[in-house]
């Protein structure tokens, strides 16, 4: 057994010294977990690991599975052979898929467009004092709550074809004397639905926006009152410099969003009349999972990556000139 | 260190006995299994999941469900029955097959055993134990479940669609018998529409009703999707004129709404009085009868007593159907394979699948011929007797080339309804077909 240093403590008066042991110094394990821990690199790979291990099954393998499945003939049951850009070549020929092509376009569009818009002038208003402002602002957020597949139904009942309870108010009133075709005329049906994911996306456009508007400090609208402005100019010159850099995160959101859409419209029209409302994930979803084509269904729906890839580079470039500025 | 062991003169150890002993009985239980070219008891499995669609008529799957218990006793296993919506059985079928887990039996509808072959157990065996004992299967339901010489799925029964209409509607507009042809129809509807009485029909995407009523309107005409060889011939003046026909039809005669109804749309139509008729299974008359009290006419009559159902009227080519054949799959990835086929062996047998037969009404019917002379026919509604022999006449998607997964690819995007459907939106006859015959082209070659 190892014998600890000892040292003589002086004493006062006469009386002799005591022995008293006192630790060593001893050379630290090379691999013990504290020390492994100063160092910064170690501690941040240690805690990234689980995002990565996450991010990596959940993002990247499906990711790597649907390219694979996209340059390949796989279908239910089938592993498929490596078939290069057949697929991709196929559908981009593929009548359906133009449609649905220029479908999504245009919906996501539109449908942003409209949120973006009445989104900011709930914001708006929601930022002003008023009796009842909280329950307001709170019950603002019911059709962002409420499950599309839920809240979808519900609309298609309003607008169904033969029991449109909008029909039949406007029928009662005497606005209209045959039905309104809401899902039964392909432009009609479209519409439908852009104002369905209107309703539904508006919500989380106005709560961004209005935490956005909260940030401003009241003096800037003061002081621009003082030397004059009118409420267009102090929106203008005021209120949306400031309030960019959220709309620009919350437009790049919503796009991505909408783009990818897939429950609305499955359950509001199911890609028709004749496929006038198919988007490329409705239309994704019929060939891969229905027709059990799984290579071509993965082809259309890589079709959405380089489009969704260019809008999130622009926003990261766009927020990153912010950041230097 | 040698120790002393006190079974040296035996020659036989502790270790060396069960060695050998387990040899023995490890051989012999081999020997057993391939003696019996089957897989031991023990891996067979004592469950099985039974995956269908939500019946129209809900008597079945009563009945369905009150046999799985007897079956599970006969057999000595237990027998789940999950039920779903129709549309909703092909993405299940892809995500089963993908994961290889999922119900040990599906039912199949349309020839969607084609699309599924490679996922399927070969019940040949069944099926012909099934065709010595009942009778040779309707072409439909061989049509849909046997891939060349193989029975990949074992026929179940066939929905026969038939026109439900409004006798006294009908009879209101002159028309005192069910229209002969289809001209006729649309004349009798031109009247029915004036009255507020449309006729309805879908064109949208559904499962069921508007690909009975789209492919037939082709074949009525003298038109097909391919020639007997597979190659598509869809292109054709038949075509053209089926499509001018859907036109003036739909114009004349058809509720347009109906562009966006679903497989329930039209049950629920009719049974409110918006619609004087439609193309359907038996389940409007079966749903008004079992709702008699609910459901008046306008004589607050029960509605039933004025449904009456013929069949789709006479083209230039005659009058075809396409009468919807259900199947039952085992798929290979369970576990219970045998199991599942002497389920649907005891299913299958005339003491059992003659009950869920009657519970159904005439709304389904057998998949050969023997039960066409069932004792229930004579005591059904004469409206409804006219689904006893309706199998007969009818084709399978992909007429009049062999069954094959290119028709199901057809089918499921949806490619003839759609063709109809742009046509009624304002789109030219022959170019409506053109884009048809340019989708089935790639196809089918």
């Amino acid at each position: 057994m190892a014998k600890h240093p000892r040292s003589l403590v002086p004493t006062v008066g006469a009386a002799p010294p005591i022995e008293v042991a006192l630790p060593r110094p001893r050379p630290a394990p090379p691999w013990r977990l504290t020390r492994c821990l100063e160092s910064e690199r170690l501690l941040a790979a240690l805690l990234l690991t689980p995002a990565v291990v996450l991010l990596a099954l959940f993002i990247a393998y499906p990711f790597v599975m649907g390219v694979w499945l996209a340059l390949s003939d796989a279908s239910v049951g089938s592993p498929g052979t490596f078939v290069g850009l057949r697929n991709f070549v196929k559908e981009w020929n593929d009548s359906i898929f133009q449609t649905a092509f220029q479908n999504t376009f245009f919906y996501t569009f539109w449908a942003t467009i409209f949120k973006l818009t009445l989104g900011m002038w709930l914001a708006l208003l929601l930022n002003r004092q008023f009796r009842g402002m909280r329950l307001v602002r709170a019950s603002m957020l019911l059709p962002f709550i409420v499950p599309t597949v839920l809240s979808t139904f519900a609309w298609r009942w309003m607008v169904d074809p033969t029991f449109s309870v909008v029909n039949w108010l406007l029928y009662s009133l005497g606005l209209i004397t045959n039905k309104l075709p809401f899902l039964s005329d392909g432009r009609w049906a479209m519409w439908c639905a852009i104002v369905v994911n209107t309703w539904r996306g508006m919500p989380f456009f106005a709560i961004t926006l209005l935490a956005g508007l909260q940030t401003i400090n009241p003096d800037l609208h003061e002081a621009a009152s003082l030397d004059g402005a009118n409420s267009w100019q102090r929106f203008w010159k005021v209120t949306w410099p400031l309030l960019k850099p959220v709309t620009i995160v919350v437009v790049v959101f919503s796009v991505i969003q909408t783009f990818a859409d897939f429950q609305l419209i499955y359950v509001l029209t199911g890609g028709g009349p004749a496929n006038s409302t198919h988007l490329l994930a409705t239309y994704a979803y019929q060939i891969g999972v229905a027709t059990g084509l799984l290579g071509e269904g993965a082809a259309i729906s890589l079709f959405m990556f380089p489009v969704l890839f260019v809008v999130v580079w622009f926003q990261l470039r766009y927020l990153r000139r912010l950041e230097s500025a | 260190m040698d120790r002393p062991r006190s079974d040296r003169t035996t020659g036989v150890d502790r270790r060396t006995f069960l060695r050998r002993t387990g040899l023995v009985a490890g051989a012999a239980g081999l020997e057993g299994i391939l003696g019996a070219r089957r897989a031991p008891a023990y891996a067979q499995g004592t469950k099985l999941h039974l995956l269908r669609w939500n019946d129209f008529v809900p008597a079945c799957d009563e009945e369905l469900r009150r046999q799985l218990g007897e079956a599970g006793r006969a057999l000595g296993a237990t027998v789940t029955l999950e039920t779903i919506n129709a549309n909703d059985l092909q993405p299940r079928i892809t995500s089963a097959v993908q994961s290889g887990t999922g119900p040990d039996i599906i039912m199949l509808l349309h020839n969607w055993p084609h699309l599924y072959e490679a996922s399927l157990v070969d019940v040949s065996d069944l099926a012909e134990w099934q065709r010595k004992d009942q009778g040779g299967y309707y072409s439909q339901s061989e049509a849909a479940a046997k891939v060349g010489s193989r029975w990949v799925a074992l026929p179940h029964s066939i929905v026969g669609v038939q026109m439900a209409y409004r006798k006294s509607w009908f009879d209101e507009v002159g028309q005192t018998t069910w229209p002969r042809t289809l001209e006729e129809l649309r004349l009798v509807g031109l009247k029915l529409k004036k009255n507020g009485h449309p006729i309805g029909q879908t064109l949208a995407h559904t499962f069921g009703d508007a690909p009975t009523w789209a492919y037939p309107m082709l074949w009525n005409f003298g038109a097909a999707e391919t020639d007997v060889t597979g190659r598509s011939v869809l292109d054709r003046k038949e075509t053209v004129d089926s499509v001018r026909f859907m036109q003036a039809y739909w114009k004349d005669a058809c509720d347009e709404g109906a562009l966006a109804w679903d497989d329930t749309n039209n049950n629920r139509a009719f049974l409110a009085g918006e619609i004087s008729a439609t193309l359907n299974g038996a389940s409007i008359f079966i749903a008004a009868k079992r709702g008699a009290d609910k459901l008046k006419d306008e004589k607050d009559q029960p509605l039933w007593q004025d449904i009456l159902h013929g069949p789709i009227p006479n083209g230039p080519a005659g009058s075809w159907a396409y009468h919807v054949a259900f199947s039952h799959g085992i798929m290979r990835y369970s576990k219970a394979p045998k199991l599942a086929k002497d389920f649907l062996r005891w299913l299958a047998a005339k003491e059992h699948f003659g009950k869920w037969f009657e519970a159904a009404g005439g709304f389904s019917v057998g998949a050969n011929k023997y039960w066409e002379e069932h004792p229930m026919w004579p005591k059904l509604d004469d409206a409804m007797k006219i689904y006893r022999t309706a199998a007969r006449v009818s084709r399978m998607f992909g007429y009049a080339g062999p069954p094959s997964a290119k028709a199901t690819e057809v089918y499921s995007k949806y490619v003839i309804v759609d063709m109809y459907a742009k046509a009624v939106q304002g789109m030219g006859a022959a170019d409506a077909v053109a884009w048809a015959a340019g989708e089935l082209r790639k196809i089918y070659g």
